[in-house]
């Protein structure tokens, strides 16, 4: 590594400039003054695409247009922007190698090139109906071609379908239900839609708490819930999920949520990513296990949790101040307690909130205290609450500012029955606090 | 915690069948284990995934999902429902003497 006292800046090279990449660039750069350090964004394209944002695209409650921005834009002045494919990483040489022949040397690398959608890894799915009756609405292109067909749908049978996990905001096919339930009863053709929640999990969420409520609120909406279902493949033509056990589910309309896999040139690493393309991460410092001046944020890290903007808001901070301590030569002891939360949209202008971390699951109350927002509860505040999310990540989540009474910590209080926390897990509560000055 | 006798030894299992203490664990108890869930003889097939899910289980902590057994363990996903036809994750899990898989979400 290098050392300051020599004057020599340190390198820091961030590989994707979506919700971890862009925040964690722009948390650095007013850390570090430009001689004490340089810092270097590369992504392939330059389009920032506001994900949640993509669940309204389909029933015409926001466009495209309206979603994307450009990457380069969201990042601070003094970032080097560099928009290139990634060809491959020599973690030996601490180089990463980019497409267009050139290279970038680092003492710092952060991961942050999220997942990526692979639909061709399912038999059938992108083969006959794919874009016509079998969709997807995790893309730009995809919600915008589904919203179309939705249009155009007058009865019938309505499928949502996760693949396998992890997903990337494993809530959204759930909020996608609900708000084809109210599509449909606004369109008054409810009572010819039947519409039905397709899930290899054994429930309608993994979280007990949590996935009773969901699977009541389906049972009212009457949206049917089929249950460990793992999807085999997709037969488009006849209309028809089909299960490895051989069960079918037909369909007029489906939407599948396809498998999700790191970026590809992860792989050229030997050693750095799991069996599904993600980085092998410490769940608490947020460095990778294979090399100790590489980390890795949100989607792209293998940790134990939803993988969500709100994952990686949270993120940003423990990793950010190990970085520093990693680039002083000091123990990293910044500790990411795997909170997150996320507004569900349930349709009727009302969405639930839920609040959670590794040690805790999404339990009843109100956040980030009793006088709060309500936690798994319908109300027209959390709905309130989501439209207003797309102001606070353009303008506050991604320049990496602090918003006073959030903190990356999950808070215990207003939560109803929460255990009392293990002594292990009490230590894991403790997380630095960076100075933003 | 719910105790369990297999093959004349008791172990301590959770609320739905699966060892809370892999250690407890022995070869001999997997054809036991197979026929509560159906699976009668435990073929070679079956220990390969068996074998695999204990070695995954004790390097990661956890044990894999259908998709990770199906990329990984050398058996396709077809065949690991053929094998394993009430859910290969779960049911090898069982057989294989570890906690239940978490489901990360």
């Amino acid at each position: 590594m290098r050392s300051k006292a020599f004057d020599v800046p340190h390198r820091i090279v961030i590989l994707g400039a979506g919700t971890g990449g862009t925040l964690v660039a722009n948390r650095l750069r007013r850390l570090y003054q430009r001689k004490e350090a340089s810092i270097t964004v590369v992504d392939q394209d330059d389009r920032h695409v506001y994900q949640p944002g993509l669940l309204f695209v389909p029933f015409g409650l926001t466009h495209p247009e309206d979603i994307v921005r450009p990457r380069h834009r969201q990042l601070g002045g003094g970032i080097d922007f560099r928009q290139v494919p990634i060809e491959r990483l020599d973690l030996d040489g601490s180089i990463v190698h980019l497409a267009d022949g050139t290279s970038l040397g680092y003492d710092v690398l952060v991961i942050a090139t999220g997942s990526r959608l692979q639909p061709e890894e399912t038999d059938g799915l992108t083969g006959a109906g794919w874009m016509e009756r079998v969709f997807t609405f995790y893309s730009p292109e995809g919600a915008a071609a589904l919203g179309a067909a939705l249009a155009r749908f007058e009865r019938g049978r309505l499928v949502v379908n996760i693949v396998d996990l992890p997903i990337k905001c494993p809530v959204a096919p759930l909020e996608f239900c609900f708000l084809a339930d109210w599509y449909f009863h606004e369109r008054g053709i409810r009572d010819q839609v039947q519409i039905s929640f397709v899930t290899p999990l054994d429930g309608a969420f993994t979280k007990p708490v949590a996935s009773k409520a969901l699977a009541t609120m389906l049972a009212e909406k009457d949206i049917e819930l089929v249950t460990e279902f793992n999807t085999g493949k997709v037969d488009g033509a006849n209309g028809k999920l089909i299960s490895y056990d051989d069960r079918e589910v037909t369909f007029d309309l489906a939407v599948v949520v396809p498998l999700h896999g790191g970026a590809s040139y992860l792989t050229s690493a030997v050693g750095l990513v799991d069996e599904l393309g993600f980085v092998l991460t410490d769940e608490h410092t947020l460095q990778s296990e294979a090399r100790p001046n590489v980390f890795a944020i949100g989607d792209a890290a293998g940790v134990p949790i939803s993988k969500a903007g709100s994952v990686t808001h949270f993120e940003g901070e423990a990793l950010v101040e190990n970085v520093r301590r990693f680039l002083d030569g000091k123990p990293l002891d910044a500790s990411y307690d795997g909170h997150a939360n996320c507004f569900i949209e349930t349709g009727f202008s009302n969405a639930l909130l839920i609040d959670f971390s590794y040690d805790v699951e999404p339990l009843q109350g109100h956040y980030p205290s009793s006088l709060g927002l309500p936690l798994l509860k319908e109300s027209h505040l959390n709905h309130l609450g989501k439209l207003m999310f797309q102001w606070f990540y353009w303008h506050i989540l991604l320049p990496g500012r602090q918003v006073p009474g959030i903190s990356s910590a999950m808070p215990r209080a207003g939560k109803k029955d929460l255990p009392a926390p293990a002594v292990e897990g009490a230590t894991k509560q403790q997380v630095a606090t960076v100075d933003r000055g | 915690m719910p105790e369990k006798n297999i093959t004349g030894t008791t172990v301590e299992v959770g609320e739905d069948g699966f060892f809370l203490h892999p250690e407890q664990w022995k070869e001999e108890m997997a054809p036991e284990l197979a026929r509560e869930q159906g699976i009668d003889p435990v073929t070679d097939r079956h220990w390969q995934v068996i074998r695999f899910m204990r070695k995954q289980y004790l390097e990661k902590g956890e044990g894999p999902s259908v998709r990770v057994l199906g990329k990984t363990s050398g058996v396709p996903i077809k065949e690991l429902y053929q094998l394993f036809p009430k859910g290969p994750a779960k049911t090898a899990a069982k057989l294989a003497g570890i906690p239940k898989p978490r489901g990360c979400i």
